[in-house]
């Protein structure tokens, strides 16, 4: 059955077929579909001549622009260093406290921290660098290790329990855990250190902390339990507490020990940029409010 | 149903069941310490249940009438079904990995419910099981009636809808226990793949088959589309997926390519997946429906056929505008790049010819929600193709690769255009199918036309915005010619478009629900009423005077 019929509405014969009801109309294909095709098809060729293409046998046809994508990326990121060399150049070469002291490189290398510290850092001290459960903030004045620029570039450099060969190396013992303290004594040395920084203990209470301190913490801590950045010791009479300084932390702390780490970025971040991050750390806390 | 099994295919059927049950079994016991052996359980289940189902009726009475008189719906109607349970359970995965980006806290710490293992739900249910589905079911009917002639036989079509849908289950269950090769649209392991092969194989031989006993001198424009889809894909599937299991009693495999090959072939699958299993495939739908819904006749036969070429043959060099920029070669880039040029015009060809198509029905388009799905879908379907051949130029890429853009992109493709077409052609199928005047409520219609359409558009926009901004923010120097943003700060930009993004994908799937409810009150209220011609005839003497009742 093949009757060609013509279509009332738009005067086009079909294909004379008719599939349960379908029919199809004969017509021309439009001469706009023509005309992109060739548009198209001219614009590949014209990409086909400038650029590698087709592949032959052992090789490619190379384009007569004679691009290549990756000396095209090397060319644009050594272009990219000189153009930042004259700026970098000279925080690479200036103490951390010039730099703070000139505006002009201060403000170029705290735009340049933002992402550095966003992309690096924000993921364990947060966006604002103020530090979570676990993480120090980097905005107060207890450090660690120390908060002068060289002790931060130092920290950076070699990470804490990283695995750097010359790391900061620091590790909260497991009195609890590991069976030096019971766990009354336990109890007694959290009183006593939570009243160092000003909770109020019965005197008997004090005096046998004070004993317990001495003979397992002092050594770390120090006498006066003022911390030790030589050993990254915190400092433990302020109200600053990094896993937290009530009750059921600090008895987590002793019976079950800490040792946080921080990765080293020698080797991930330039000597510059980590310049760039302790600029913008010590600016940081200058501007953060006490 | 069953009872228009006759007694030598039931037999087959439980000999195939059984059969399939075993093989369950003995996954389930060589992988006991391997999540393998819940797959063994699950297929175990599945032939389980589809073993008694037809022993219940194996001593039923045989089926009497005539049946070279009649076109073999069952599967149609249960895989239309199926389709729209996929459809339900595939976009709510959707809602929630949105609302999981907008609110990361939804993932209830739990290991199964993160984002990585849930996107893969909701992609396969969306692209496999809604969209696959509706392919099979579609594709049943129009064969048949293209063809004028019932399917061959009436096992292997069950044994496609149902298989597909074990490939499904197996996909979906194993993503939620971590079962994964780690390739985007190819995820299920080595056991399911080599399934799916078997299963494939079948619904080609089917289709053939079909086509072959056809009373129709020529064969028509859908059956070519559905049947590039269905070879391809078989082809597709099966490069991608050449691995080596780690052992017959694990589920970890190990791919044949490694490297940049690796990548290559991977998107070589994956666009083309986009090509042949969303778009001819669903092209073949619209060739069907949308003529016979506007009942008018196809624009131009010309351009059928020039589109029909243009997009088989170049759709499949472009996959390697996925990888620009990277380590594949400059030169595999180029035509990756060039191809896609050269694959607009036969894309918008094929949107043209069906918007053509509606001219003396526009009246229609106005007054039918139905055709005004098809309608929108062809829209949508030259939208997408012309953004995707935009989004394929290299700087142009630069931009948008790794972006929104490109989630924005395929959910223009896969709401606007494979689910609207596909809407659209289940409203048409489902009163032909179940004899039926009408659906149950053409309110109910339009309330899903415009709720897809608005949460479709929401979506879009949303993720332009939040992809071009993305984009841009990744490329911002500031003056001392280094990065202005963290990643982070890109991600804070994004948080008010996650929230427009995950409203618009709930008026998409409330659609998707209001969808499924009125299908069903079609078949359960809705009076019957025998069609004027819906049956085979190989020439008018043959025709019986009234078709034979279901």
């Amino acid at each position: 059955m093949s009757v060609k019929e013509r279509d009332p509405l738009t005067g086009y014969l079909t294909t004379g077929h008719e599939w349960n009801g379908i029919t199809e109309l004969n017509t021309r294909v439009p001469r706009a579909v023509w005309f992109f095709i060739i548009v198209t098809h001219i614009w590949a060729l014209i990409a086909w001549i400038l650029l590698p293409t087709w592949p032959l046998v052992t090789t490619y046809t190379k384009g007569i622009l004679g691009l290549n994508q990756g000396e095209e990326v090397a060319e644009k990121v050594i272009a990219a260093n000189v153009a930042r060399s004259g700026w970098a150049d000279l925080i690479t070469a200036a103490p951390v406290n010039d730099i703070l002291q000139d505006p002009e490189l201060l403000a170029l290398a705290t735009g340049t921290a933002h992402q550095i510290f966003g992309d690096n850092c924000a993921g364990c001290h947060g966006l604002d660098a103020g530090g979570g459960p676990g993480f120090p903030s980097l905005i107060d004045d207890m450090w660690l290790w120390g908060g002068d620029p060289e002790s931060i570039m130092e920290t950076l450099r070699v990470g804490i329990n990283a695995p750097h060969p010359d790391t900061r190396y620091a590790q909260m013992l497991a009195f609890g855990r590991d069976g030096m303290l019971g766990r009354e004594d336990i109890r007694i040395v959290v009183d006593y250190v939570q009243s160092l920084s000003g909770t109020e203990i019965p005197p008997d209470r004090a005096a046998a902390g004070a004993e317990i301190y001495a003979d397992n913490c002092a050594s770390c801590h120090g006498e006066t339990a003022m911390g030790d950045t030589e050993q990254g010791a915190p400092n433990l009479t302020d109200a600053f507490w990094i896993y937290g300084g009530d009750d059921t932390a600090m008895f987590e702390t002793i019976w079950n020990g800490r040792q946080g780490w921080m990765p080293a970025w020698e080797g991930r971040l330039s000597e510059t940029e980590r310049k760039i991050l302790t600029v913008y750390l010590t600016d940081l806390r200058q501007e953060a409010p006490q | 149903m069953m009872s228009n099994l006759t007694g030598a295919e039931r037999t087959k059927a439980m000999i195939i069941t059984g059969f399939g049950a075993m093989v369950g079994l003995l996954m389930a016991i060589v992988g006991h310490d391997d999540p393998m052996g819940a797959h063994g359980w699950i297929t175990l289940l599945f032939f389980g249940v589809l073993f008694f189902v037809v022993g219940n009726a194996f001593y039923d009475p045989e089926p009497t009438e005539d049946r070279a008189a009649l076109y073999y719906d069952d599967p149609t109607k249960v895989g239309i079904i199926l389709a729209l349970l996929w459809a339900v359970v595939g976009m709510s995965m959707g809602v929630w990995v949105a609302s999981q980006l907008a609110w990361p806290d939804l993932r209830f710490d739990a290991a199964w419910s993160s984002f990585g293992r849930l996107r893969p739900v909701h992609t396969s249910g969306v692209i496999f099981g809604f969209g696959g589905n509706a392919l099979i079911a579609t594709s049943y009917h129009i064969m048949q009636r293209t063809s004028r002639a019932r399917m061959p036989d009436q096992i292997s079509p069950w044994f496609v809808l149902l298989g597909f849908n074990l490939f499904c289950i197996l996909a979906a269950s194993g993503y939620i226990m971590g079962i994964t090769q780690s390739k985007e649209y190819a995820e299920p392991e080595w056991y399911a793949d080599l399934w799916l092969v078997v299963v494939w194989v079948v619904y080609f031989i089917l289709y053939m088959r079909t086509l072959a006993r056809r009373n129709e001198p020529h064969i028509y424009v859908a059956n070519w589309y559905y049947l590039s889809f269905i070879l391809v894909v078989a082809i597709l599937h099966i490069v991608n997926n050449l691995a080596l299991p780690a052992s017959l009693t694990g589920a970890k495999s190990y791919s044949l390519f490694s490297g940049v090959q690796d990548a290559m072939t991977q998107w070589w699958y994956g666009h083309n997946a986009v090509a042949f299993f969303l778009t001819t495939g669903f092209l073949g739908m619209l060739y069907y429906f949308l003529p016979k819904r506007a009942e008018r006749p196809i624009y131009s036969y010309r351009l059928s056929i020039l589109s029909f070429w243009g997009i088989v043959f170049f759709y499949i060099w472009v996959g390697s505008h996925h990888l620009h920029y990277t380590a594949l070669p400059y030169w595999v880039q180029t035509l990756g790049m060039t191809f896609s040029i050269m694959l607009l015009v036969p894309s918008w060809a094929s949107a043209g010819n069906a918007l053509m198509t509606l001219n003396g029905a526009w009246h229609k388009v106005r007054d039918d929600a139905t055709l005004r799905f098809m309608m929108v879908a062809a829209v949508f379907y030259g939208l997408s193709t012309f953004e995707g051949s935009f989004m394929a130029i290299r700087p142009v890429n630069g931009l948008s690769h790794y972006t929104d853009w490109t989630i924005g992109h395929v959910h223009s493709g896969a709401m606007g255009w494979v689910a609207m077409i596909t809407f659209g052609s289940i409203y048409a199928l489902v009163p032909v199918l179940w004899r039926r005047e009408t659906m149950y409520s053409w309110k109910a219609v339009e309330w899903h036309f415009w709720l897809a359409l608005t949460g479709t558009v929401i979506y879009v926009f949303a993720m332009w915005n939040s992809g071009i901004i993305q984009g841009l923010m990744w490329r911002t120097y500031n003056e001392a010619g280094t990065l202005r943003y963290s990643f982070v700060d890109s991600l804070v930009a994004m948080h008010p478009y996650y929230i427009a993004r995950a409203f618009g994908g709930l008026l998409f799937l409330t659609g998707a629900c209001i969808c499924l409810w009125n299908v069903v009150m079609t078949i359960r209220r809705v009076p019957l009423l025998a069609p004027a011609l819906d049956y085979p005839t190989s020439s008018e003497a043959m025709e019986p005077a009234v078709p034979a009742a279901e």
